[in-house]
């Protein structure tokens, strides 16, 4: 029989009974429209997150003290452990197929200039931090390739911060204070804004020593390795292991790509969005009930029409595919309203808050749609395999 | 073309046994046109619904032109009742949410014959059974004597080798009944063999061949006027 003759004669009883049948579908429109608004922020939040990411480049190498397993835990013996050094990133640096090192020392810190002061964050960086992190200087320039023993006490200022500090006056060539150091301003970065909700803006960069001293550290926090364009990540990596495992005798680090680090975020992120989709599914489940009831129903209401069906030569398959159409169709439309309810949803969204991470790809919206489908079948083949049983006489004399 | 050999069907209602048909023995030859009556609940619609392949017998053998019929799984049942049988009943069985011509072309549609085709054939009959205004409403639009027309039209559009009616007029009036016996007689004529069971005396000594049955049994068989 022609699936054109199946949905025009199934066609029929959705519209014959329009009211039962709009309210069916809304139980599963609801679902559906939850769980493409919730997968759509959960999608938009990931690529969000990822782009936040990606824009400090992509061919970064972060080295971090302390040897950590996929299990979390340290596995340093206490005490044998080496720091990371300034000394250790200036071996680095020479590695052949390495741009820039940039050691990082971060910490809070207030500053004062005249009467004005004002809590911020302070980063101990390498003069080549704003090539690393394509983070560039508005004003003046970035901090200087001097000897990293004995770099200048010179500070580079966020955009915010030299405002806050210095008002409208030109903060290049002033002194203000960082904690207990003297320092002098030779540039200010451009405005970057927030990233990750970090206020890039309200920061200040200073030579790493200096913030070791500031910060009364030994050690550096990271080492951050910006390798060359087209250079094999895994072969920077195993150099890098190679010269820190000559260097302290001891695998005491933990060398992680951005690579890396991307694809276990994309993960983590992904199954934030699964998980978000599963709980918009559990209202699918009340939609299904409701297709299960009204199926049921059905087949009560027409039994006589079954009988008649078997007697003028349908088979069982027959009754059974007609009864799964009718399941199946009802929560497809119900589906594609809660798609288009759904989309308008988080457009409305997108439109009063436009910073709220909303993404939604096609192939979720087929997803859903074939979702609300799948479900329309599974709810309707107990009611359909009744109707298949019936007998033709009974279900005849039912009348 | 209908051979049944002692065919005997059973039925237990509250632990005791009903025998709806007991060892009956029944030939029909192609072309006959035959009435059953008898009084109410000696088994009629039982004896026509075997022979409709709506239920199927306890004991004894069913040939349908030469073929046995006794067992059959349901791909053949309903084969064979697309396109064997026709059966018009006495409460009509027409689908409400559909118009007459849908209606008449169900079966048609239920075997797959193209939409193209399927208004081919009910075109004819449409014509031939005054639906022609009416073709297009639903049931509860139509008279009785109209949906009963459109019933048996459905019957036949498949061209099916026997035609089975139950109580065909029982919902009807004397007008309305008389037309649609009219009816079945044209089509016995162009060929059509026709078994109908009645209350109605008047109409079960119009067929040429009378059966009675008492108790499941075929009590009388007689031929002629
Ligand atoms: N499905 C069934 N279950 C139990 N008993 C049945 C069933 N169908 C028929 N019978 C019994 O079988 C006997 C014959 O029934 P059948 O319907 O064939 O009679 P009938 O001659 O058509 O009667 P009527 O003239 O009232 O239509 C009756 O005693 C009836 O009660
Ligand atoms: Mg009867």
């Amino acid at each position: 029989m022609d699936i054109r003759d199946q949905i025009g004669f199934v066609t029929t009883s959705i519209r014959a009974k329009r009211l039962h049948s709009a309210l069916t579908g809304l139980g599963i429109a609801v679902g559906i429209a939850a769980v493409i608004l919730l997968t759509s922020m959960g999608e938009g939040l990931q690529r969000f997150v990822l782009s936040e990411f990606t824009q400090f480049g992509t061919n970064l190498i972060a080295i971090t003290p302390g040897k950590v397993t996929t299990m979390g835990a340290s596995l340093g013996v206490i005490g044998s452990e080496r720091l990371l050094t300034l000394e250790d990133a200036e071996a680095l640096r020479h590695l052949p197929g390495v741009e820039a090192a940039v050691p990082m020392v971060q910490g809070n810190v207030e500053v004062k200039a005249g009467t004005r002061t004002r809590r911020i964050t302070a980063y101990g960086v390498g003069p080549e931090m704003d090539r690393a992190f394509r983070m560039y200087v508005g004003s003046g320039h970035f901090l200087p390739p001097d000897d990293h023993r004995t770099a200048r006490p010179f500070a580079v200022l966020g955009h915010k911060v030299a405002r806050e500090l210095f008002l409208d006056r030109n903060p290049l060539g002033e002194r203000f204070q960082i904690g207990n150091q003297p320092a002098r301003v030779i540039g200010v970065m451009e405005p970057k804004g927030q990233i990750l909700g970090f206020d890039m803006d309200d920061t200040v960069y200073i030579p790493a020593i200096r913030a070791l001293d500031l910060f009364n550290r030994d050690g550096l926090m990271e080492i951050d390795i910006l390798y060359r364009e087209g250079q094999e990540a895994g072969e920077v990596v195993a150099a890098i292991k190679r010269l820190l495992l000559a260097r302290h005798g001891q695998e005491d680090f933990t060398v992680t790509t951005q690579q890396q680090m991307l694809e276990v975020l994309g993960s983590v992120l992904g199954m934030l969005t699964v998980a978000v989709g599963a709980l918009g599914g559990i209202s699918l489940l009340v939609g299904s009930v409701g297709i299960f009831t009204v199926m049921t129903i059905a087949v009560r209401e027409r039994t006589g029409e079954i009988g008649l069906l078997r007697a003028i030569g349908a088979t069982r398959a027959q009754v059974l595919g007609f009864f799964l159409l009718e399941g199946t169709l009802l929560a497809g439309l119900g589906g594609a309203a809660g798609l288009a309810a759904g989309l308008v949803c988080a457009a409305t969204a997108k439109f009063f808050v436009p910073l709220l991470p909303v993404h939604t790809p096609w192939s979720f919206v087929v997803l859903a749609e074939l979702l609300a489908m799948a479900i329309g079948i599974l709810a309707s083949i107990l009611p359909a395999r009744q109707a298949a049983l019936l007998d033709p006489l009974e279900a005849l004399r039912s009348e | 073309m209908i051979e049944l050999r002692e065919v005997s069907r059973l039925f237990t209602v509250g632990g005791q046994e009903v025998r709806a048909m007991d060892r009956v023995s029944l030939d029909i030859a192609s072309g006959e046109y035959l009435s059953i009556m008898g009084p109410s609940g000696s088994g009629k619609s039982t004896l026509l619904n075997i022979l409709g392949l709506l239920d199927t017998p306890d004991s004894g053998t069913y040939l349908l032109q030469k073929w046995d019929v006794t067992h059959l799984n349901d791909r053949q049942l309903a084969a064979t009742r697309s396109r064997t049988i026709g059966f018009i009943f006495q409460f009509f069985h027409l689908i409400p949410r559909l118009t007459a011509q849908q209606n008449i072309e169900l079966p048609l549609m239920l075997a797959g014959v193209s939409q193209r085709e399927r208004r081919e054939r009910s075109r004819p009959l449409i014509e031939a059974f005054g639906l022609a205004e009416r073709c297009h409403h639903r049931p509860d639009e139509l008279s009785g004597g109209q949906r009963q027309r459109v019933a048996i039209a459905r019957a036949v559009i498949n061209r099916p080798a026997i035609l089975l009616a139950d109580e065909p007029t029982g919902n009807l009036d004397r007008h309305a009944g008389g037309e649609i016996i009219d009816l079945l007689e044209g089509l016995h004529r162009d060929g059509l063999t026709l078994v109908v069971v009645t209350h109605d005396p008047e109409i079960g000594e119009r067929a040429a061949r009378r059966i009675r049955v008492v108790d499941g049994r075929i009590a009388s068989d007689s031929k002629g006027p």
